[in-house]
């Protein structure tokens, strides 16, 4: 009886998928333009869109990865000059600076250099803003969403803390974005005139869909001053703020390899031992 | 029960026996996981993996627990007290974090292969039925603590994944999204449903604990089955659970925790989605909204039904769906073949290997967009799905000539086919 209803049951369901089996296929069929791999008809964005971003090449990636203290200073300061106008970093605070190298006395400078912290006036109960202090995370860029949107075209510059965990492709999708502004290719318009950049946006092929809110922030070589003798080109400086994004989204990625290998070599050795013993226990025993 | 040469237990030191008489908590665990169970000597590798899921469960409790501590199930600051505090203020909270996501997928891995050493050897059939059921329940219980789990952290894909799974109830006709919004506490995800899933997510991990001990105890009244399928005979059928299997099972843990460290410390964003690290919006949908991988096989399910035919497409897919996984209920009386062991059933064996090629295919759907190509590979596969467990194997095992089985446990042993696993007996044909 249980045989008799299962084999009812499986072929009704079998039966509603092979309906919805011919209506899928007779739909891909009859349809004028063919789009059994992508569901969608063809459009600026599935031809023109860089899917694969090119290797920003940074030291922290792969399982050995570590950072490049100096590399992170550098992003940092493109970080605190260029971007830190529109974006917050407010997962962020000071005090983990001491990760890029920076001493106690130097992180104290950094978060005293920022006056804008809110706070309150002791005083009167207005609200105020006072200096920075180590323990104080980074300041937000705009004080909310309405205020973002205001100044920005009715956008919102997304919070950069997870920015390179936040997007497929991480770093090296933050790296080719901002080196990958570009007039619009003439292919593109003639294939797609509807599809040209709308006044206020910016054509950009890794972005998803090409057209992107911000501005190009990086233009022109030296628009930052690094003191280490680096060549502040674009694309130094994209590969350097890229490799600090991978450091605010990631900052324990040094211990954490570390401790992975420290626990990988235990594991392994133990993993031998057990086994030693599992074939010294069971050596009188075939099985 | 036990086989009557069972070691028993004997306490040599009087606190011990002084024990025994009013606790007799030692004698339980002797009986249970130590030299007074008699298990078949034959088990492979395969056999490792419930000790692994109960290794993987109490992971999930502890690190889950310190977790809790510094969780907050707060719609406005459950992204901000996960990823600001736990992964950057707390000590070892990253690690914490990471062991805990990373421990549900390997719960997972460690479970599927449980449930298909299950599939493979017969493990569901008389005298251990109830086993399997339990199991089955065991399975439901860890894929809603998951899902929970997964709300938790509040990014978008844990508060569009919670949008889509509670739109489940919205299919039943007319009063469904009446219980959708009476499940969540409102229209949408928000306060309400997050503190429910906390709770409850905390709570289903106990449940489960408890079910696994009921899952143990029935697994002892008939003992472990083994490779051959074959009833155990006598005393040289057998060697104790401590130290025979506790060893093998240190090594299985070992390996175990090998390839889960190397997840932990090397890949931690290797199962996950980046969407994740983006704070909830209800206001903007992600372009794929794609749930953990272990989900996968039965979202490609519940996408395959797309017409509506008779009953609407949606509620087709969530009957599919929760039918899906209800069927292994009825499983033990479905293959009625006597013939536990797949190794001795070539047609049924093939069978299998087409199963786990489609759950595998049915995941790589499931993980996909719902490209027409993706659906329409799905849909074969859905379909196929039912029919094997429905159709094709209560057939098989009506009409199936098995192959010879060996007269016993230690027999096969002798003849060097004792533990031999499905690799093995699908090369050897």
């Amino acid at each position: 009886m249980v045989r008799w209803i299962a084999a009812l049951v499986g072929l009704a369901f079998a039966g509603v998928l092979a309906i919805a089996l011919v209506i899928t296929v007779w739909g891909v069929a009859t349809d004028s333009t063919p789009k059994i791999w992508t569901g969608a008809p063809k459009s600026a964005e599935t031809e023109f869109h860089h899917e694969h971003p090119r290797d920003a090449g940074l030291s922290s990636a792969g399982v050995f990865g570590k950072f490049d203290k100096q590399q992170l200073q550098r992003g940092f300061q493109v970080y605190k000059e260029v971007c830190s106008a529109c974006h917050s970093l407010k997962y962020v605070a000071f005090r983990d600076l001491t990760g890029l190298g920076y001493s106690e006395g130097q992180v104290k400078a950094i978060a005293a250099s920022f006056d804008n912290i809110p706070s309150v006036n002791p005083d009167t109960g207005e609200p105020a803003t006072r200096k920075g202090v180590p323990a104080d995370r980074f300041p937000l860029a705009f004080a909310n969403d309405i205020a973002a949107r205001a100044a920005n075209n009715n956008a919102i510059p997304p919070d950069l803390s997870y920015m390179t965990r936040a997007r497929h492709g991480g770093a090296d999708y933050v790296y080719s974005l901002l080196t990958g502004y570009q007039d619009q290719p003439a292919a593109l318009l003639k294939e797609f005139p509807e599809a040209k950049t709308p006044t206020g946006l910016h054509f950009n092929p890794y972005f998803a869909n090409l057209n992107i809110a911000m501005p190009p922030p990086l233009k022109s070589e030296g628009q930052v001053q690094y003191s280490d003798g680096t060549k502040p080109t674009v694309d130094n400086m994209a590969r350097d703020v890229a490799a600090f994004l991978v450091w605010t989204a990631d900052p324990n990625l040094e211990t954490r390899h570390q401790y992975g290998f420290f626990a990988v070599i235990f594991l392994l050795c133990s993993s031998v031992l057990a086994f030693g013993a599992y074939r010294n226990i069971w050596r009188d025993v075939k099985h | 029960m036990s086989f009557p040469w069972a070691n028993h237990y004997e306490p040599k030191q009087p606190f011990m026996r002084w024990l025994d008489e009013k606790l007799p908590l030692p004698r339980l665990a002797y009986n249970a996981v130590g030299a007074g169970y008699p298990v078949p000597r034959n088990l492979n590798y395969f056999w490792n993996f419930g000790v692994l899921a109960g290794a993987a469960l109490a992971i999930q409790i502890v690190t889950g627990i310190v977790l809790a501590m510094h969780y907050h199930s707060d719609a406005a600051s459950a992204f901000s007290s996960v990823n600001g505090t736990i992964m950057r203020d707390v000590n070892a909270g990253w690690f914490l974090r990471y062991a805990h996501a990373n421990g549900a997928s390997m719960f997972f891995i460690v479970v599927y292969t449980h449930i298909f050493r299950g599939l493979y050897y017969g493990s569901y059939k008389a005298p251990r039925e109830m086993v399997w059921l339990l199991g089955v329940v065991i399975f439901l219980l860890m894929m809603a603590t998951a899902f929970m789990g997964y709300v938790l952290p509040w990014g978008q894909m844990s508060f569009w994944g919670a949008q889509v799974i509670t739109g489940f109830f919205s299919a039943i006709p007319g009063i469904g999204e009446t219980i959708r919004v009476w499940l969540l506490g409102g229209y949408a995800p928000d306060d309400a449903a997050l503190n429910r899933f906390f709770s409850l997510h905390y709570l289903l991990p106990f449940v489960i604990a408890a079910v696994i001990i009921l899952h143990i105890w029935a697994l002892h009244i008939p003992g472990s089955g083994n490779p051959t399928g074959v009833d155990v005979k006598g005393e040289q059928d057998t060697v104790p659970f401590h130290p025979y299997y506790t060893a093998k099972d240190g090594f299985g843990l070992g390996v175990f925790l090998l390839l889960f460290a190397a997840l932990v410390f090397f890949f931690p964003d290797m199962l996950g989605h980046p969407d994740n690290y983006i704070a909830a919006n209800p206001l903007q949908t992600p372009a794929h909204i794609v749930p953990e991988w272990y989900f996968w096989p039965f979202y490609a399910i519940l996408r395959s039904f797309t017409s509506d035919f008779i009953l609407p497409a949606k509620l087709w897919g969530v009957l599919a769906m929760f039918g899906s996984i209800l069927l292994l209920f009825f499983l033990p009386w479905l293959d009625s073949s006597p013939i536990r062991s797949n190794n001795y059933r070539p047609k049924a064996r093939t069978a299998f290997w087409v199963l786990v090629a489609d759950v595998l295919i049915l995941g790589y759907c499931g993980g996909s967009p719902a490209d027409p190509v993706y659906v329409i590979v799905a849909q074969v596969c859905s379909a196929y799905y039912f029919l094997h467990f429905l159709v094709i194997l209560p057939w098989i095992a009506r009409t199936e000539r098995p192959v010879a089985l060996p007269n016993s446990i230690t027999e096969a042993v002798l003849a060097g086919k004792g533990g031999t696993s499905p690799a093995e007996t699908a090369l050897a044909h």
